[in-house]
């Protein structure tokens, strides 16, 4: 190449077009690999994979499922050079064995097999189980034997769920309801004596309150009955496994959720299997110290923090731009305060979380405790973290993102609209509310997005202002007034946090960690798409011929 | 604003407000003695009078003692090179140039004898008597209806019909009602450029007001578009009081019947239009129409 062709190739451009191409290239191709890794590794714990039964050269049985095999660090040598082998198998009765996990090397192993009758049990305790059913006992009398036992058990096991189901609904919201209201005939008989004295009237309304004590007490009591029985009939039946050592178990089946062979299962059944698996993953709750179950809570908690956040910084948001824009005469202290707001976009969000926790939990909640709720003192009711802390104290690290962004919005309605609507007889406040504003919709949704994505993704602030590793009740319910804004909240980022450095199983709580992670992409993706969504149809709805 | 429950437009508050023996002169006390324009008007009656008006932005000085009588019902046109302030001079005649901040007038201007910079003025009052067509046609992102409905909303017309005949009335007096009789709902955006322009006339005419000002109304128009235009001008000032800036001389000849024209913010030349472009009294006035500079 000469001297000159060179130079007309350096000047073409193609260079830089090659390189800004790679730049996207790589960018996408990163993108990308994130994606996959978190989608294998996540996604693959819900598959039924099959279940081996494994002698070993020191006469031992073992019976689990492989999870991954490596090359042992330091292995080579003449005979292996490329190193031994081992594989790592859950092989779940943690209760039993004290382990759930265990690496078998490829020399120990002699014979290999999956026979069809391996089972596994998904367990309300203590992980899997894994073995071979033997016999099904109802209240300590044998039932069934051998096969027959396992074509029981099934329609058993439904209806073990079933009861478990009616356990936890009357705990949860008869027993809470009876709870909740003990808890407010409690507090009025306290509010009664917050001065130290009763007055006539006080004593009679006290009276009353003792009076309807009793009776709710007396419901209590026979909810509890209740649950008494059921829990009988939940434990009435039980199965008896035999592990891999041997050793007999007797399983109570109200202790099982689910109970499969998957070495005879066909490909079918197991597609069934796995999106069953997903949908218990996506709508259940949380067990095991969050090792296992669903992640509901984690994803309702996100979602509704976001809401509210959105709520909060919107009207916040787009007032302030508004006045930076259009009313304040623009200036040095409007390019400060300008700067300000620029500069506040990029203090570490645990930065907010402290501040969230000094103004919002303690100043704002004490005040708002101290004057509302002091019988339940030295309690706390929003003098604590919770979902709405939470969500304001992102409002207000997403807020310079908002402004910023309606900002460039306002500015880009061109003047020949605002000069037209001013000339038609139309005030300042008309022409903004009726032309400028709708102009600028999109760009101030474009802001929005940008908030939302970036609190959603939020944690460290959230620790300090109200996120918890198991809220018992979710912000929404049945109770009165519905939406529980003190409330502590489950949020997919600290979860992902929790699982993975907080749980006493790591290996078992590594798949989890995954799928969290892709669940919190998927509903930031979700949250953004249905924002975008609602931008694109305003923007054709205000397209403009003005470019 | 009172909800006004007649379609036609509301009382102006404007005429009911000014009292002119009340109307202090503006600032800097231009020349009031001698406010009548240059040149008499002929029989008609004086929609807008100048008088020894300047104009600054922020410390520039954009017009310089400007002395003219716009009279009703008939188009006044001003011409000149760009820059030389005509554009500016129309944008004061519905106080447009309050929006640029740092503006400054001296002089007086008036609307039938009222002073508009008096500071009890209603400026909104005053822009709806005095519509405006901008150079860009500027139809805001919204149906056809709601374009030509805008003004009359703004004054508080809320009745249906009351908004469907002033809206059919403007645009057919903008001559664009067979056009678009059938998509009044659609996007004003959809049209073409000179319907576009037309909608904005449209929407000015809406508002009923007494003078309608444009601003290079064709500029960005083709030829059969402009025609279409300036035959609407022609017909507007049975109604209307029209004052319009152009950079086409043949368009100000064409259409309007006074004509001035504007040097360096100074009004070089006004007067009849055929007496300008015939027999021009100043020799700037002939080397501009001539094309020998401009």
């Amino acid at each position: 190449m000469t001297r000159s062709s060179l130079a007309t190739f350096w000047k073409s451009g193609d260079l830089f077009i090659w390189l800004t191409a790679s730049g996207v290239a790589l960018s996408l191709l990163m993108i990308g690999a994130l994606l996959g890794l978190i989608m294998v590794k996540g996604l693959g714990q819900f598959w039924p994979a099959d279940i081996l039964e494994i002698r070993l050269a020191d006469g031992r049985t073992l019976i689990g499922q492989p999870i991954n095999s490596e090359t042992i660090p330091h292995s080579k040598s003449p005979e292996h050079p490329d190193g031994k082998r081992r594989t790592r198998f859950r092989v779940g009765n943690q209760d039993a064995f004290g382990y759930d996990f265990k690496w078998v090397d490829a020399d120990a192993v002699v014979a290999q097999a999956a026979p069809f009758d391996l089972a596994v049990f998904e367990r309300r305790e203590w992980g899997p189980l894994y073995g071979r059913v033997r016999a099904l006992y109802r209240e300590g009398a044998p039932v069934a034997e051998g096969p027959a036992a396992w074509s029981a058990l099934a329609p058993l096991i439904e209806q073990a769920n079933r009861l478990h189901e009616r356990i936890h609904r009357i705990e949860h919201d008869e027993i809470d309801e009876i709870n909740r209201r003990l808890e407010s005939l409690r507090l009025r008989r306290q509010a009664l004596r917050l001065d130290d004295r009763l007055t006539e009237n006080e004593t009679a309304t006290d009276l009353d309150l003792q009076r309807s004590l009793v009776v709710l007490e007396e419901q209590y009591r026979r909810q509890a009955d209740i649950l008494d029985v059921l829990r009988r009939q939940a434990g009435e039946y039980e199965v008896a496994v035999s592990l891999s050592t041997g050793q007999e178990v007797r399983l109570p089946l109200s202790k099982v959720i689910a109970a499969l062979r998957p070495n005879e299962m066909d490909w079918s059944l197991k597609t069934l299997t796995y999106l069953r698996n997903l949908w218990k993953f996506v709508s259940g709750e949380p067990r095991e110290a969050n090792t296992e179950g669903g992640i509901f809570p984690t994803i309702f908690g996100t979602v509704m923090m976001v809401l509210i956040m959105t709520v909060a910084v919107m009207p916040f948001g787009v007032m302030a731009a508004l006045y930076l824009r259009e009313y304040a005469r623009q200036g040095p202290l409007v390019r400060l305060v300008r700067i300000a707001v620029h500069n506040l976009a990029g203090v570490p969000s645990i930065v907010f979380g402290v501040f969230g926790l000094g103004f919002f939990v303690y100043t704002v909640g004490g005040t708002i405790d101290a004057l509302l709720f002091p019988e339940a003192l030295p309690n706390p009711t929003y003098g604590t973290g919770g979902i709405l802390w939470a969500s304001l104290t992102l409002a207000l690290l997403t807020v310079p993102v908002v402004i910023v962004a309606t900002e460039e919005g306002l500015s880009a309605v061109p003047r020949d609209f605002r000069e037209g609507s001013i000339a038609l007889g139309a005030t300042k406040l008309e022409t903004i509310r009726h032309v400028v504003l709708p102009c600028a919709l999109p760009g101030i949704l474009t802001g929005l997005i940008l908030a939302m994505a970036r609190a959603a993704g939020e944690v460290a602030p959230l620790m300090l202002t109200g996120v918890v590793k198991l809220a018992p009740d979710l912000p929404v319910d049945g109770q009165f007034p519905f939406l529980h804004l003190d409330r502590k909240f489950m949020h997919l980022g600290f979860h992902i946090y929790d699982v993975g450095f907080q749980s006493p199983n790591v290996e078992a709580a590594k798949p989890m960690v995954y799928m969290t992670t892709l669940t919190l992409i998927v509903v930031v993706v979700l949250l953004n798409l249905v924002a975008v969504m609602i931008r694109n149809c305003l923007r054709k709805r205000y397209a403009t011929s003005a470019v | 604003m009172p909800v006004n429950p007649s379609p036609s437009f509301a009382p102006n508050k404007v005429r009911d407000r000014w009292t002119p023996s009340t109307v202090p002169t503006s600032t800097s006390g231009g020349e009031p003695a001698q406010a009548a324009g240059p040149l008499p008007t002929g029989n008609r009656e004086v929609k807008i009078r100048i008088a020894g008006m300047n104009f600054y932005y922020g410390t520039i000085q954009a017009l310089f003692n400007i002395n003219l009588a716009v009279p009703a019902n008939q188009v006044t046109s001003f011409i000149g090179p760009s820059g030389c302030g005509k554009s500016t001079l129309l944008r004061c005649l519905n106080r447009l140039n309050d929006l640029i901040e740092g503006t400054r007038v001296e002089g007086r201007v008036e609307l039938d004898g009222l002073s508009l910079y008096d500071p009890q003025v209603d400026v909104t009052d005053l822009r709806k008597r005095v519509g405006m067509v901008f150079q860009k046609s500027n139809p805001f992102p919204k149906s056809i209806y709601d374009n030509v409905a805008y003004g009359p909303r703004m004054q508080g017309v809320r009745e249906k019909e009351a908004l469907d005949r002033l809206t059919e009335e403007s645009l057919q007096g903008a001559g664009l009602w067979d056009e678009v009789k059938d998509r009044l709902h659609q996007s004003a955006t959809g049209l073409s450029g000179g319907q576009q322009q037309r909608l904005c006339i449209a929407r000015a005419l809406a508002v009923q007001p007494e003078v309608i000002l444009m601003d290079e109304p064709c500029s960005a128009l083709d030829p059969i578009a402009t025609g279409r235009i300036e035959e609407l001008i022609f017909s507007l000032k049975t109604r209307y009081t029209v004052v319009i800036v152009t950079h086409n001389m043949q368009q100000a000849a064409r259409v309007s019947d006074r004509c001035g024209f504007f040097l360096m913010g100074e009004l070089v030349e006004y007067g009849d239009t055929q007496t300008i472009f015939t027999n021009p009294r100043d020799q700037r006035t002939e080397d501009y129409i001539t094309g020998r500079f401009g």
